[in-house]
């Protein structure tokens, strides 16, 4: 029974969260283009940043349809779950609803519609606003996501209900800032790719070549510094929480089945043969680990095998890979935007169309970096709901056969294949159109 | 905030039933997706608001209701999205046959949105069987249970209970008449389409229905709950609430020479929250009545957070209700008066 809630959870928080990843950092990068505009009155920019307010809107929109259903799982599929935990995690989730969204889709009406009864100083603060709103819904999920995964400020009834007892230790959990920049930058590693694929495109296809060069140019700086703050600080910090807070998730990220005397080796590549507890076809380097890990080459990662088998996460293959994908694919946007960015500076890339080809079918994978990233975290928390006090057995809807959940499950699928064909039309549209001025 | 809810995303349902049954033209239809366009994902933003406000402050009755409504809240979301999906989507392919499929998939999902909503409704005022109670024995924690969406004999007096039966039906059609109502007046508010004479009409005749569906659902609400009014006659005051709803209903028959376009609206708006706040009233502090006599029904008092945290909640609350209403006031202000040509689903 507790298998087609945890599918249907992961498939429609997967699908839900394609949108807000782009928003998030898009956001950002279209404050940048309407301040520049105010700044140099360039039509360019202007131009841009109501371009890409279009393909905002258009992912905003699947994002609050599909968000929806997130928040009635906790209720309908989790149900003892939300009873226990609804007076914490309840908190944060209706602040995200009564602060964030209601900005968020305030004002993105009125940067979409107002342009013209606005002005273009409040013009800018609409969007401004808009920015804020998304940045501020992230943060208070990541506050829930959080505490789920090192909770604070309650305490336990004798009933079994969490209640809290700190307002404000929700907001200075130690796993919600560096979880809260690692995925805002990942965020705008994704619009990063987005821009600078779209502006790729339009230079090869020789259409919107103006505005191709600018989402390009900004596309890569933007991702550039993005990719780099995902690593450091950001990615390690958060790495460093997993290995004080949950060391056995951290060793089966890192597919460390035995405690090595002398220092742990960073696994590269490799297939985890859980039940035997090795890897197969594995390539590594030594040392490596214990060095990123503690900063001394010889200090010793503890291993799966330190830990009892109940407390291992369900899915250790999954997590690994999770884990590496995410990983292996960070270091190639780095690699990459670099490389652009170094093209930029000799006034080649332009023109250099291996690149450009490269960055238009790179668009796709900030996506897979930022969804299996997830995973990781999401991975890494089984077998609990709340890390080390409530277990995921323990917070599915009592009264919720499998049946019917399988059946909702299936309608899902269909429901977002169709919703994912549709958005992909419509993005196609606005692409095609083009940034330059409408004329209706 | 449910009654806001139901007060602006209703006149979307609504819209989408007008659009359904009485936009002939082109235009027409153009009108009335202008009129509800720029708004209709800020007003299901209240529906994801009201979800959270009553998972934190009430998580026992966000956990058992929504694990036992579950099939019809989870079509809910469906329908939710398939309408936005026909409203967004219409107008991105200019084809005959493209528009008539989205034509029809938002008004039908508009339809069975507004009947679910009136289905829901009734269900909370006829009660669930808690703790699924067989033959004097729970089978279930005392709050817990799960509902078919309906069962053979249609009765909500049965012992297995369904979502739909021949009471919640009849709440689910009073619904829909109303919204549509409402709908009709949103859009006569908000454009200056040549469909709106047409719409008064249809609004002066929907109300007869109206009226009519609401005094028998008065009777037949006896037989489900005995004494409707005990609180009515235990505060007085309370009968406000009704009478609200019924200026509502009578002004609405005034729609034909109302002078401004809004009041209609005003009208539609008045009978939604009095009708609302009426049955909140008649079964209160009840919020799930409980079928049998085994477990207690779900009350505001047994289903609430822990004081700390509601304590916590209501100065986070406050700010955030006065800065939603300071964002309306600044939408509507910079959006007022007609919507003909804002050009909604072109951009």
């Amino acid at each position: 029974m507790l298998f087609y809630d945890r599918m249907q959870f992961a498939f429609t928080i997967t699908f839900h969260y394609l949108f807000p990843q782009l928003t998030m950092g898009l956001s950002l990068i279209i404050v940048y283009f309407k301040w520049k505009f105010i700044k140099t009155q360039s039509e360019h920019y202007n131009d841009a940043a109501k371009f890409w307010m279009r393909i905002f809107a258009l992912n905003f929109a699947m994002g609050v349809v599909t968000g929806i259903p997130m928040e009635f799982q906790f209720g309908t599929n989790w149900a003892k779950f939300s009873e226990l935990t609804g007076g914490i995690i309840g908190q944060t989730l209706a602040m995200e609803g009564m602060f964030s969204f209601f900005l968020e889709s305030s004002f993105l009406g009125l940067f979409l519609f107002g342009e013209k009864l606005l002005g273009q100083k409040l013009h800018f603060l609409t969007g401004f606003l808009v920015f804020l709103g998304s940045w501020a819904s992230g943060f208070l999920i990541i506050a829930t996501h959080s505490w789920m995964q090192n909770p604070v400020g309650y305490e336990v009834l004798a009933n079994g209900k969490f209640v809290l007892n700190n307002f404000g230790a929700l907001f200075t959990n130690p796993w919600l800032w560096p979880s809260y920049l690692h995925n805002q930058a990942a965020s705008l590693v994704t619009a990063s790719f987005v821009v600078a694929g779209i502006g790729a495109f339009y230079i090869l296809n020789k259409k919107n070549v103006e505005s191709g060069k600018l989402f390009l140019k900004t596309g890569v700086i933007f991702g550039l510094i993005a990719s780099l703050i995902v690593a450091m600080p950001t990615g390690d910090m958060l790495a460093k929480n997993v290995v004080k807070h949950q060391p056995v998730t951290f060793a089966a990220m890192e597919g460390i089945f035995h405690t090595e005397k002398g220092g742990s080796e960073i696994i590269l590549i490799g297939q985890p043969d859980v039940k035997n507890k090795k890897l197969d076809n594995k390539i590594a380097v030594p040392n490596i680990l214990s060095f990123l890990t503690y900063g001394n080459w010889e200090q010793e990662v503890k291993g799966l095998e330190e830990y009892s088998e109940d407390v291992h996460p369900t899915n250790i293959s999954g997590l690994y890979y999770g884990y590496h994908i995410m990983v292996g694919l960070g270091t190639i946007f780095i690699g990459l935007m670099a490389f652009a960015l170094f093209q930029l500076i000799r006034k080649k890339l332009y023109t250099t169309k291996w690149v450009l080809w490269t960055l238009v079918f790179m668009m796709p994978f900030p996506y897979i970096a930022n969804t299996t990233g997830w995973y990781t975290a999401e991975l890494g928390r089984q077998p609990w709901l709340v890390y080390n006090l409530l277990r995921t057995a323990e917070g599915a809807s009592p009264t919720v056969s499998s049946g019917n959940t399988l059946f909702t499950l299936l309608g899902f699928i269909g429901l977002y294949l169709l919703l994912g064909m549709l958005f992909l039309l419509l993005v196609g549209k606005i692409v095609r159109k083009g940034p330059k001025p409408q004329t209706h | 905030m449910l009654a806001t809810y139901v007060v602006l995303d209703g006149y979307d349902f609504g819209a989408g039933i007008v659009h359904f049954f009485f936009a002939k033209t082109e235009k027409d239809k153009k009108n009335i997706t202008n009129a509800i366009g720029p708004f209709w994902d800020a007003n299901e933003v209240w529906l994801i608001a009201t979800g959270g406000v009553l998972f934190f402050a009430f998580p026992t009755l966000y956990a058992s209701s929504f694990s036992g409504f579950y099939l019809p809240l989870i079509m809910i979301l469906w329908l939710l999205i398939f309408r936005a999906v026909g409203l967004e989507l219409r107008g991105q392919v200019h084809h005959p046959m493209w528009e008539a499929i989205w034509d029809k998939a938002f008004g039908i999902a508009s339809l069975l949105l507004a009947l679910f909503f009136g289905v829901a409704l009734g269900n909370v005022v006829r009660g669930v069987n808690l703790g699924m109670v067989e033959n004097g024995i729970s089978t279930e924690e005392a709050h817990y249970f799960f509902l078919p969406l309906w069962n053979p004999t249609f009765s909500p007096q049965a012992n297995h209970l369904g979502i739909i039966d021949w009471f919640t039906l009849l709440l689910g059609i009073i619904s829909v008449v109303a919204l549509t109502i409402h709908g009709a007046n949103w859009i006569i508010f908000k454009t200056n389409s040549d469909i709106n004479v047409k719409l008064k009409e249809v609004i002066f005749k929907l109300n007869f229905a109206l009226l009519g569906l609401v005094i028998i659902s008065i009777f037949i609400w006896h037989i489900i709950e005995p004494k409707p009014f005990h609180n009515f006659f235990k505060y007085p005051f309370l009968w406000l609430l009704p009478i609200l709803m019924l200026i509502g209903l009578l002004g609405l028959f005034k729609v034909k020479t109302l002078k401004k376009d809004g009041l209609g609206f005003l009208f539609s708006t008045l009978f939604l929250v009095g009708g609302l706040a009426s049955t909140v009233a008649s079964i209160f502090p009840n919020l799930l009545p409980s079928t049998n006599k085994i477990n207690p029904s779900l009350t505001l008092y047994n289903v609430a957070a822990d004081h700390y945290g509601l304590s916590v909640g209501v100065y986070w609350f406050i700010i955030a209700i006065l800065l939603v209403i300071a964002y309306f006031v600044i939408q509507y202000k910079v959006f007022k008066g007609k919507m003909d040509d804002v050009g909604y689903g072109e951009h």
